[in-house]
Parts: structure tokens; sequence; C-alpha cells
């Protein structure tokens, strides 16, 4: 077994935390009090490749392995995880999903510019009425002959307003279930389309969330991925390598929060001392430390099962459930250390701890993990 | 033109400095980056090679040192330099790395050499003015602007109370400081992907006199701790101010 990095991966996780900390650092407080995506901070993130960094050069990714993308969200994640998820959408559902499933005409017209970073992508499955039951699709697709038809509303849209590439999934064959949901490439531009506004979040207040109506949506027949009837596994599989990504989000906010408790307690003074000095307080950061650490180790193991090309859908459930489950945990202890001005917004925990909460339910909440990983018991 | 940048492999800035007996620098957990100076002159290099690549043939980077040092000049690569070299030699002093530095150059013909104004480990600041003796070139150093304008290198350097513009005949030495990029060039994905097929050349290095022998490290005295003054006893911050620190 090699715990080591190799020196490619070792360079992206500083590239990311170069970016992170030069770029995202200095305003990311009124990013979050203004709920604001800033532009040049999604153009940089293109030109240095985070947007398509595990896509095929073939397609013009940056082919780097999951194990690099998992350095590189966790480094970013610390700093701001408004970015990060719109950079987890983009590689590990958005372009994860086409490169795997969808043919090469499609691959050739819209991984090639999401891969480039020249576009966003936007992964759409949940529904008002369907969220951790995504089986429950309302969403209609109705086959028209040479194009389908497409009637609904999805709900918690990440880049609905930002992306111009949409992967819907719908149903197309009502009295099928599941197996009769479709997966789709939709233009974001198409006439019928339409935004809610902006959600006003309680965290990652920043990232772009709209809910997206279908109202006689006319989707070209070419724009089904695979299968009459694959959409529901599409989403699945994506969903399972997506995780990954929400996982290594969440180690971040954890570390991120970690550090700059760490950090603070060895600068407060309390009763004639550093905070670091009460035991209570240290304790709680070794807590913290031994948390992260094992967070680091799932997030790592199912990125390394998936770059060997081994089943990693329970690992990536497992890692998915315990780093948001510990986030929360070390961000509240992070506030806690911090005090008063832990309460502020100035010293950055609060806002990881808002974050933090959003990892526990987006992506299959840690209860549906939990239901993935104890049916994989009994397999 | 070809040009050649010198970087150095040196402890990250805020690597926590310790001795092997107070005689050798102890490396036990370091982690290594390219000198910051030199990181800057490289970017600089690479952003001219980019917006002017009919001014600028290849940016070539190089660097004394022992394997471990690939790493940063992998990195270099990443950046955007075209190829490496690592002369492969201990560094004593800066008179070595500079004797190394110029006996292979001398075989080679790069039009401007870019040294950082100085190194963050040992902040010799002398090895690019060095090297331009031993090549017998000109130098000039303290560059804080670098450009091509129609073929002709324009440097600007910051003198006493302002700054001196030139236009410097090749090949020379161009030792560059703060001002000569904005900030360091992060690599990009592609750019970590394509320095994995760039060419990085190991060469032998010389026999070089050591001139120097390390007889002693001390660390920097401990600050005193913080103290804190209530606002309101502006008398007793006079008081230490003239009476301890002695500075009023
Ligand atoms: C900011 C934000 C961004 C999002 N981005 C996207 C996106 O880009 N694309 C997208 O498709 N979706 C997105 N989502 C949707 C997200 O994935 C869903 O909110 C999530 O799956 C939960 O669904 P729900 O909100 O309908 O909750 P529900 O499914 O109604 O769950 C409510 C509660 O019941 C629990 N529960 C439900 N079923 C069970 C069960 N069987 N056993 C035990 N407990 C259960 C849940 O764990 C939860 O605690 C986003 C959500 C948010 C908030």
């Amino acid at each position: 077994m090699d715990f080591n990095f190799t020196e490619e991966q070792l360079m992206i996780q500083q590239a990311a935390k170069d970016f992170a900390e030069r770029e995202l650092l200095v305003d990311v407080i009124e990013r979050d009090d203004n709920a604001v995506q800033s532009a040049s901070h999604i153009k940089k993130l293109a030109e240095l490749g985070f947007l398509g960094m595990m896509t095929d050069p073939k397609y013009d990714g940056g082919g780097m392995d999951t194990v690099s993308y998992v350095l590189a969200m966790e480094e970013i994640s610390k700093v701001d995880a408004s970015i990060s998820v719109l950079m987890s959408v983009c590689n590990s559902l958005v372009n994860w999903g086409l490169e795997n499933f969808a043919n090469e005409f499609q691959k050739e017209k819209y991984l090639k510019p999401l891969a480039r970073g020249e576009k966003i992508g936007a992964f759409l499955l949940s529904e008002p009425e369907a969220g951790s039951d995504a089986t429950s699709q309302r969403t209609t697709a109705e086959d028209k002959g040479d194009y389908y038809l497409f009637n609904g509303t999805k709900n918690w849209i990440t880049n609905a307003h930002l992306a111009s590439t949409y992967l819907v999934i719908a149903q197309t064959y009502p009295d099928k279930k599941h197996k009769g949901i479709n997966a789709f490439i939709v233009d974001k531009d198409t006439p019928g389309i339409t935004l809610g506004p902006h959600e006003n979040k309680m965290g990652m207040r920043a990232s772009d969330t709209h809910s997206v109506m279908f109202n006689d949506v006319k989707v070209p027949k070419e724009n089904r991925i695979g299968e009459d009837g694959f959409g529901f596994t599409f989403a699945m599989k994506t969903l399972d390598g997506g995780r990954i990504g929400i996982a290594s989000q969440a180690l971040g906010i954890a570390s991120g929060a970690f550090e700059r408790a760490l950090k603070y307690s060895r600068e407060r003074k309390a009763f004639g001392t550093e905070i670091f000095n009460h035991q209570s307080v240290a304790f709680k950061l070794s807590d913290m430390a031994v948390k992260i650490e094992n967070a680091r180790n799932l997030c790592l193991k199912a990125a390394w099962l998936k770059d060997q090309h081994l089943p990693y859908g329970t690992a990536s459930a497992m890692a998915k459930q315990y780093c948001a489950d510990i986030a929360m945990e070390v961000t509240t202890e992070a506030v806690q250390i911090h005090g008063g001005y832990g309460y502020v917004k100035e010293y950055h925990v609060e806002r990881l701890m808002r974050e933090a909460k959003l990892t526990q339910i987006y992506e299959g909440t840690s209860e549906v993990q939990k239901i993935i990983i104890s049916r994989s018991l009994l397999k | 033109m070809k040009i050649l940048v010198c970087i150095n492999n040196v402890p990250d800035t805020t690597t926590k400095i310790k001795f092997v007996d107070n005689k050798a620098f102890d490396s036990a957990g370091v982690q290594w980056i390219i000198n910051p100076w030199d990181e800057l002159t490289l970017t600089r290099a690479i952003e001219m090679k980019e917006t002017q690549p009919a001014d600028i043939e290849s940016v070539t980077v190089i660097n004394v040192g022992r394997a471990d040092a690939e790493a940063s000049i992998r990195k270099a690569l990443a950046i955007g330099a075209d190829n490496g070299i690592r002369i492969n030699s201990d560094t004593s002093d800066s008179y070595s790395v500079a004797f190394q530095l110029s006996e292979y150059i001398a075989k080679e013909k790069y039009d401007i050499i870019f040294c950082g104004i100085e190194s963050s480990d040992y902040n010799g600041g002398s090895v690019g003015g060095m090297l331009a003796e031993f090549l017998a070139i000109p130098s000039v150093s303290s560059v804080s602007m670098f450009e091509i304008k129609d073929g002709k290198v324009v440097v600007k350097r910051e003198i006493d109370g302002g700054n001196e513009t030139l236009s410097v005949q090749t090949p020379f030495v161009l030792i560059g400081q703060k001002g000569i990029a904005i900030e360091p060039k992060i690599p990009s994905m592609r750019g970590i992907m394509t320095a994995r097929t760039k060419q990085l050349t190991v060469v032998e290095g010389v026999a070089c006199n050591q001139l120097i022998e390390f007889v002693d490290f001390d660390l920097p005295k401990a600050k005193a701790a913080c103290r804190k003054i209530d606002a309101e006893n502006v008398k007793e911050l006079i008081d230490l101010l003239h009476n301890e620190a002695k500075v009023i």
C-alpha cells in the first residue's frame, strides 16, 4: 500500500490552494452576504482547467485522476464552497455523465466546450415532489416522434442560471415507473424554459440555485443519452461519482474550519494562557483531527477505487455520509473554539458551518447514504 | 530570442527552520518550492512568450541541485517553460552555483539569462552578478519591468528615488525583482498534463573549489510577547517606550 501522492497530484493540490487563497479568499464573505458569484472567478477556474479536470484529453479535458480531483476540491472548499460546488457539478456529474454515457456526436458537441470550461453544465434531477425518492419523477418527456416534449418543474438546480448545458432527467413512460425515465441534454436557451428566482439560502449563498420550469419544451431526439429508459440508471451511476465530489467538498469545509480553529487556539489567551493549553480545547482539536483524517482516507479510498475501475458506489456513499456528518460536527466545534468571535462573519467559521449543513442534504441526504450503505451490507 | 531562467529550489517560506548541530540546515520534513523571485522572473518570461511568440523562441529553466529539485523543475515546465535542465551537483554556496551555471551556459547560446534578485534560503543575492562575470557578459540588476519592443530589450530598474529605463543588448543577465510580474503563475491542468512530455535533461556538474565553510548558524532571537496596554493608560505606554524600549 502506498499513501504517497505523486508529484503531479501534489502540484494540483498546490495549484488549487494558491487559487483559493489568492483569488477566492479576499471577498468570499462579501459574496456570501450578497449571494453573488464572481464571473472572473469562474473564468479563472476555467482557464486553470479545474472545470474539466478529469475529462479525457481526447475531449479537451485535463485527464487528471479522481485522487487529484479530491485534493483540488478539498483545497478550494476550505475557502469557498460556493465555487467548489460549481466545480463538482461540472466535473463529476455533467462531464463525467457525458463522457461515460453520451455518444460521440454528443460528446463532440457538448462535452468538449464543457471540458474546456467555456460552458457550464447543470444536473437536473430533483423536483418539488421528488428529492430523496428520485424514482417519482413528474417532469415528462413525451415522445412525439421526431422530438421529445418536456413539461414539469425541477427544483434546487445548482448552476441553473450560469449553465448553458442541462442534463435533465424526465419521465417518458410513466406506467413503466423508473424504467420509463430518460436522461437528456437540453440547451438552456430552448424556448419554454424559465427559471425561478435565485434561492435565498442558509449557506453556499453565492452558489447559483434556481428552480427550472419546462413548458412545452421541444428537445431533439438525438439529445437523449443512451438507450430508451436508461435515465434512472444514468442518474444513479453519475451520482455515485458525484458523491466523491461532495464528500471532498465536506472534507474541505471541515479541514478549513479546523485549520482556523487550531490557529486561533494558539493565539487567543484566556486565564493567562493560550486557549490551546486548556485541555478541553486541545482535546476538541484532537477529536476534530481524527475525524478529518478518517474523512480524508474515505474520500481518497473511494477516489482510488474509481481510478482503478473497481466498484466504488458503497465507498463513495460512505465517504459522502461520513465527511458531511463530520463537517457539521467539526465546523460547530470550530465556532465553539472561537467563542463570540466564531459567531461573527469575520472569522469565517460560522460560514463554514452553514456550508457544512448543505453537504448532509444534497446529492443524497445522509439518511439516503445510509440506505445505500446498509443495502450493500446484504449483498 | 532564447531565454534561460535559473531557478533555485528553496524551503517553503512558512518552513520552521532547524539546524543539525548548528552547522547544516535540517531538511527533514521540509516542503520545497521554486524560489519566489525566480518564480516571478519565470512568470514574466512565460507571459512574454505567450503574448509575443515571434520574439521569444524558447524558455528553458535550469537548476543546480540533486534529484529532489526535479519537482520544482517540473512545476516550471507545467507553468509553461519549454524544457528543463538540472546540473547534477551539490550547491555549497553562491560561487559554486554561479560556477556550475556558467560552465554549462558557456557551451550553449542563450540571449537572456534570468535570475532572481536573491534566494529566500540564504539570501546571498550574488549568483546573478557572479554568473555575468564568469560569462563575461553584462548584467542588469533589480529589474522590475521587462519588455521586448521592436525586437529590442527594454528593462526598468529601481534606483534610489526613482526608476531608470534601459535598452539592453543581448546576451545579458537579467536580475529580476518584485514587480517584474504581478504574481507567480499558477499551473493549469493542461500545463501539468503537457509537462509530462517536456524534456528534463540532467547534466553532470563539474569539479568546483569549495571556497566557503559554514562555521555556525544562529536562529534569530525569539520575539518578546506582544504587550497590550490599556487605552486609558498613556502614561504607562510612554514610560515603557522611553525606559524599556528606549525608542523615545
Ligand atoms: C442548495 C441546493 C442545491 C441543490 N442542487 C441540486 C442540483 O444541482 N441538482 C439536483 O437534481 N438536485 C439538487 N439539489 C436537491 C437535493 O439533492 C435534494 O434536496 C435532496 O436530494 C433531498 O431531497 P428533498 O429536499 O426533496 O428532501 P426529502 O427527500 O423530502 O427528504 C426530507 C427528509 O426526509 C429524509 N428521508 C427521505 N426519505 C427517507 C427514507 N427513505 N429513509 C430515511 N429518511 C428519509 C431525508 O433524509 C430528509 O432528512 C440541491 C439542493 C439544495 C438545497
